[in-house]
């Protein structure tokens, strides 16, 4: 079972959620901080016995001594990450999206795949959950070979929370891939919704099941509410605004000790899409 | 014309709402929505479209199924995982292609094309502060910045020819390429952010990001008496990383009340979020001009 | 020698493009004989990332000695000069006014980029 919690918009409570289902789950479960643009989720865990290891994407090294300058690995590169001058070949690792295409095409194989490091993971426990977070590291640009880094860490046995980043675009794609359900979480306001409508969209073209979760759902008015009865979404939780869980976050205390009364409706959501 | 990019590294710290006041105050501005992934401020700003652009960006592989001979070599090849049985066939699923064209390269039956992408779409708009430059990202599609890039370029261009004193640009969340695009060669960025942990955490990330890149950042914490402690926290932090503390924005209900008329904060009310908000800006004015 | 403009234009009289990554075409003129050709660029304008280094290889593909543009990058002056091309940025109007200034030795090679990344 794999369950991935994101949302359009940023700031909704996507993070708090996410550790507090965890926190609720019954028996063993693994959490995936997969925002690793901004990991937040260990913030909310008092997290034992971490470890951490680098992640490495592999890149083309060129042996000048077998290289001739021929161009067909710059010529296949869709990244430019290779540009031939004279007789040798320039890399431009940051640029490589490792496809692998031209240490495949060199004919005098003179491509190797080297490991660059572009971020980490880490791993730590915390009750029953067992805690995976990628990082990528400040100034490299490409998040989804860390977020796949953090999915593979995990051992598919068991069941799998993953704190998604925000947005449609690919890294959120990535995190979501593979899920059984989706949960959506929003705020009743006009960002809220919009962003809402990305995301579904978005899940409907995977073919994932999804339901909606609306924050502070007080906050606002009620187009949220109306969407997801005219576009048929499951509304799943509604939970309303509330000062206590709004400082609890900022100190970094789990939702569930601000207002530990959530526990059995996102237990009950939890069978619900189980 | 100074450009300030408005970025929050968190999402949800009210960056749209606080660049939205700002476009009202400012004279002459031009404003550029480099949330491509999310956008929002024409939420509030309610564009009239005047221009409206195909945004193509790399390739897609699309295998022709009546050449595919179902070998798998794709399959095999392909690192990004797109490629996908489709009964004796292959076919690839767009969201995850990646465009690196391998595939198309060693197909043996050279049976995979390579169209131009089709990745969103950018318009330029009226507005009733002045011409705004937005976008829309497509659904999955690669945000590697160039979207950014071209709003920003063309913001740039109507800023420049309108000789206007301010490009005021709403930037997305996160450290990674769209953020990298939207703040390099900028004069500032204004860095949004609320007292949390989460948002002390992210901030430092961003003011690191501008750090590398050698822009002023300057900080404003949103919400600041949800956790006054933390706010102090927080700007200590910014200050010893060498950013510049300005106004704390108190919380107010008048910002979601905005939102859900459609107005910034400063047109809906003289509340007390509007009001540190003009004195943010009056800030701005001062350092920037 | 050769000497590669940036350009959107197709003849001297056309405005010199101040980017050289993602200009549509070079002027490529021989100063030997005061003629010219046209070297497309364009494969660049929907390059996701990385036009300055494509196009830095388009020009040294021409044979082209020298390049004028507005700016140059990091990653197109490594190709550049890693390819022995000099690199002259100018704020030449037109790309025969850039050709002129650098015959008058008035254009300085570059010794490194001069703008920021590829980003802008």
């Amino acid at each position: 079972m794999q369950i991935a919690i994101a949302s359009g918009k940023g700031g909704t409570g996507k993070t708090t959620l996410s550790v507090a289902l965890a926190q609720v789950w019954d028996g063993p479960v693994q959490l995936l901080d997969c925002d690793v643009e901004e990991p937040n989720a260990s913030i909310f865990l008092s997290l034992k016995s971490q470890t951490e290891k680098r992640v490495f994407v592999p890149v083309p090294a060129v042996d000048s001594a077998r290289c001739t300058g021929c161009g067909k690995c710059a010529a296949i590169c869709q990244f430019n990450a290779l540009a031939v001058a004279g007789k040798t070949v320039l890399v431009f690792t940051e640029l490589c999206h490792s496809c692998g295409g031209c240490a495949r095409i060199c004919p005098e194989k003179a491509i190797t795949e080297v490991p660059f490091s572009v971020g980490t993971i880490r791993q730590g426990q915390s009750g029953n959950i067992q805690f995976m977070e990628g990082r990528l590291d400040v100034g490299r640009a490409m998040a989804p070979p860390v977020i796949r880094a953090v999915k593979k860490a995990a051992d598919p046995k068991l069941p799998v929370l993953i704190d998604c980043p925000p947005g449609t675009s690919c890294p959120m794609i990535t995190a979501v891939k593979g899920s059984d359900f989706i949960l959506l979480v929003t705020e009743p306001t006009p960002f809220g919704l919009h962003d809402l409508t990305l995301a579904v969209e978005t899940v409907r073209l995977l073919n994932i099941p999804f339901g909606v979760i609306i924050n502070r759902s007080d906050a606002g008015d009620n187009r949220v509410v109306e969407y997801c009865k005219r576009e048929n979404i499951r509304l799943l939780l509604q939970i309303p605004e509330s000062r206590k869980i709004a400082e609890a976050c900022s100190r970094g205390e789990s939702i569930l000790s601000a207002a530990p009364e959530l526990a059995p409706s996102l237990r009950n959501l939890l069978e619900e899409i189980r | 014309m100074k450009e300030l990019v408005i970025i929050s590294g968190k999402g949800g710290t009210g960056k749209t709402s606080i660049t939205a006041s700002f476009a009202a105050l400012a004279n002459r501005a031009v404003f550029a929505d480099c949330d491509v992934d999310a956008a929002d401020l024409h939420l509030i700003l309610n564009p009239e479209i005047r221009e409206r652009h195909d945004f193509y960006s790399g390739h897609e592989a699309v295998i022709r199924k009546a050449d595919c001979t179902g070998c798998g070599l794709c399959a095999d090849l392909c690192r990004f995982d797109a490629v996908k049985s489709s009964g004796d066939k292959f076919k690839i699923e767009l969201p995850s292609c990646e465009g690196c064209g391998v595939c198309v390269s060693f197909c043996p039956a050279k049976a995979i094309d390579f169209p131009d992408r089709l990745c969103g779409e950018w318009f330029v708009s009226n507005t009733r502060f002045g011409t705004i430059v937005h976008a829309r990202l497509g659904i999955g599609a690669e945000n590697s910045g160039k979207l950014v890039s071209t709003v920003r370029q063309q913001a740039r261009q109507f800023a420049t020819a309108g000789q206007a004193d301010w490009l005021l640009t709403d930037g997305p969340p996160g450290t990674g390429c769209p953020v990298i695009a939207s703040i390099t060669g900028a004069d500032a960025v204004l860095a949004v952010t609320e007292p949390t942990l989460s948002g002390q955490h992210d901030l430092l990330r961003v003011i690191e990001l501008t750090r590398h890149f050698k822009i002023p950042v300057f900080v404003c914490v949103n919400k600041w008496d949800i956790n006054p402690a933390m706010t102090a926290t927080i700007e200590a932090a910014a200050t010893s990383s060498g950013a510049t503390v300005l106004t704390r924005i108190p919380y107010d209900i008048s910002i979601t009340e905005a939102q859900i008329n459609g107005q910034s904060v400063v047109e809906h009310n003289n509340g007390i979020a509007s009001q540190f908000m003009q004195t943010l800006w009056e800030k701005l004015c001062q350092l920037l001009h | 020698m050769k000497i590669a403009v940036s350009t959107s234009g197709n003849d001297l009289n056309a405005p010199l493009d101040p980017r050289f990554g993602r200009a549509a075409r070079f002027v490529i003129y021989e100063t030997e004989t005061g003629t010219f050709e046209l070297a497309d660029n364009s494969q660049n304008l929907n390059a996701a990332q990385g036009a300055g280094i494509q196009a830095a290889q388009n020009a040294a593909s021409t044979g082209a000695a020298a390049v004028i543009s507005g700016h140059f990058g990091p990653k197109a002056f490594r190709v550049l000069s890693a390819s022995k091309i000099a690199v002259y940025p100018s704020t030449a109007a037109t790309v025969r006014e850039a050709l002129d200034l650098y015959a008058a030795g008035k254009l300085t090679a570059a010794q490194d980029a001069d703008v920021e990344g590829h980003w802008m």
